[in-house]
């Protein structure tokens, strides 16, 4: 027997996680995904499309509307449970720590759900682990510059070479048990308030 | 001291989590030998999430939800259990200026008087509907709260039908002013300060508070997972002593500044410290240049706020049967009562030789001023507790004030 294949609504605000999902969720075989980012006017869209599936990050603040929504029979024809299988604790705790979330209409089997929840929880895994090492590059690139201004401004301030200024810095990290870039910041701060044109 | 125990807490950016932060950032729990560890969440459906799955052993939540947990009535429900009340009152009604000016022109005053402001509300209401015009919008933070089931009780009292005459939407608290704002609904009931938003923003006129509708009322508990509590009953004793000092400072006006410069760091409410002072000295800017003083608009602590009064779980059972929420019977009956444990609020705190109610529930609606009542300890003020409408909610006869309401439904 072919089945029809399950409709899916993908809700994120963050455009570049949606588009991962959708990815995913294509790649997989699932051709029916629509990826909504603005929560304005979503009853109209789900009356529409009437997704067997809905998926949403935990961090919108829409879910407790979009909930109450569920349980509304005029806007939504067929009631709608979050998750498929309540007994799936290990689904539902994965999705949660993933920051995911799925609702699936009554009467969907599990085993027709469950690798569309997998799906999503390793996406956001992805997505959030991308997010977390741009941030991390980021962080570094940050740290980075507020050293060389902190050196810049020993160098001027005390005559010191430019090693000489970092072995400086890198000293009172080590004696005062803090990170290098908190000590630069920390000095480019003092510097910027004791003299407004260095800063 | 080293912290004996880790408590992991969800709470939602509004002032009423304002006990659970001061415990946490004044140093009560510490004291407790409680290492209390915070985490705002977006929505109330992330609190419960969370609860279920065992990242918050316990949480700021709607009085009602628990109850609704209990009930089966949410998705991932978990058994969830009220032994702490984190205030009463604090929220208020606002409508749009557009709104106001026609209930003005109906006979509104801006005096916060519940039957005024909703007579004129109903007739502006029929007028609308005579016109042919769309009903108006109004927007709750949940279906399972104080604020839904208030403005419904408030309507509904001023021969308003809730879900006939208006349509009720949930939007989430710091959303609130900018749906007014934009015209995406016409009034809301939510919790300070996302009301003083409004009206600081020129969009909003408050038309009634919570504390006139009903006085000194249930509003936001703390909500424990069961299976926690009943394998960590010291941990959950020893916050609740940290939870009882921490409401007592956070009462207490000379901490004002301090709390209010607290809430509005930007990791709890994020909003300047001038918009959390409304809520906690009750004088409100009402918009227009109208001002108010409101007797009891917010009690962190005075008048046993901190007690989960059984009678207030089960008000709370009655709303949710008025409004088809759930069904009347003598087992839903039971849960809701059971949801909410004074016993465990005792214990914890009998130690201290503090002021306890000796009842779990009382008739709600029969102190007409501020009375002295018989407690374990030290003496307890509890009341004024009056319904606007006159009406009186007595726990031991949950049948009779359920068909009471549903005749007054039949009516309005």
């Amino acid at each position: 027997m072919i089945r029809k294949s399950l409709t899916v609504l993908v809700i994120d605000e963050n455009h570049i996680r949606a588009s991962i999902i959708e990815a995913g969720l294509r790649e997989a075989g699932h051709e029916q995904v629509t990826v909504v980012h603005d929560v304005a006017g979503i009853a109209r869209r789900i009356a529409e499309i009437e997704p067997d599936v809905i998926v949403i990050d935990l961090e919108n603040p829409n879910r407790d509307m979009l909930e109450n929504m569920f349980q509304l029979s005029r806007v939504v024809k067929r009631p709608i449970a979050m998750f498929v299988d309540r007994s799936d604790q290990a689904s539902i705790e994965a999705a949660v720590e993933a920051g995911v979330s799925a609702y699936v209409v009554d009467g969907l089997r599990q085993e027709r759900v469950k690798p569309i929840l997998d799906m999503a929880i390793s996406r956001f895994n992805a997505f959030s682990r991308m997010a977390r090492e741009l941030e991390e590059a980021r962080s570094e690139l940050e740290d980075r510059k507020v050293i060389d201004r902190a050196k810049g401004i020993l160098m001027r301030s005390r005559g010191l070479s430019e090693d000489a200024a970092y072995t400086l810095l890198r000293k009172t990290a080590m004696n005062q048990n803090r990170k290098i870039s908190e000590i630069a910041q920390s000095l480019v701060t003092a510097a910027g308030l004791l003299d407004p044109g260095e800063s | 001291m080293a912290a004996e125990h880790q408590i992991n807490a969800g709470f939602m950016p509004l002032f009423d989590s304002a006990v659970l932060v001061a415990a946490k950032e004044i140093g009560f729990a510490a004291r407790e030998g409680v290492d209390l560890t915070l985490s705002r969440e977006t929505s109330w459906a992330n609190i419960r999430d969370r609860i279920a799955i065992g990242h918050f052993d316990l949480a700021h939540m709607l009085g009602p939800m628990p109850i609704a947990c209990n009930l089966g009535l949410t998705p991932l429900a978990s058994d969830t259990i009220v032994p702490f009340s984190l205030g009463l009152g604090g929220n208020c009604v606002t409508v749009s200026n557009t709104l106001w000016a026609g209930m003005a022109a109906h006979g509104a005053l801006p005096d916060l008087n519940p039957a005024r402001a909703g007579k004129a509300l109903g007739a502006l209401i029929r007028e609308r509907a005579n016109a042919g015009r769309d009903p108006l919008r109004f927007a709750v933070v949940h279906p399972h709260s104080g604020h839904n089931y208030e403005l419904r009780y408030w309507l509904a009292a001023c021969g308003i039908g809730p879900s006939r005459e208006i349509e009720i939407v949930i939007v989430p608290p710091p959303f609130m002013a900018d749906a007014l704002a934009a015209g995406r609904i016409d009034g809301y009931c939510a919790g300070e300060p996302w009301n003083s938003a409004s009206v600081v923003a020129g969009t909003g006129h408050i038309a009634t508070v919570k504390a006139t509708i009903w006085k000194t009322s249930p509003e936001k508990v703390v909500g424990v997972r069961k299976a926690w509590a009943e394998k960590h009953p010291e941990a959950l004793s020893a916050l609740l002593r940290a939870l009882h000092h921490a409401a007592r400072w956070c009462q207490d006006p000379a901490n004002r500044g301090e709390l209010a410069a607290l809430m509005a760091q930007p990791s709890f409410l994020g909003l300047s410290p001038p918009l959390q002072m409304p809520i906690l000295t009750g004088h409100l800017a009402l918009g227009g240049g109208a001002e108010r003083t409101v007797e009891d608009f917010f009690l962190p602590f005075d008048k046993a706020a901190n007690f989960p009064w059984k009678s207030h779980a089960l008000w709370f059972y009655t709303q949710m049967v008025r409004w088809g929420h759930v069904a009347h019977t003598p087992e839903n009956l039971a849960i809701a009562r059971d949801c909410y444990r004074p016993d465990l609020y005792r214990s914890a705190l009998k130690p201290l030789g503090v002021a306890l109610p000796g009842a779990n529930s009382k008739v709600e609606g029969a102190l007409a001023s501020a009375t002295p009542v018989g407690s374990a300890g030290a003496s307890l003020v509890l009341g004024p507790d009056g319904f606007f409408d006159g009406q009186i909610f007595d726990p031991d006869e949950v049948d009779a004030y359920i068909a009471g309401q549903k005749l007054a439904r039949a009516e309005a």
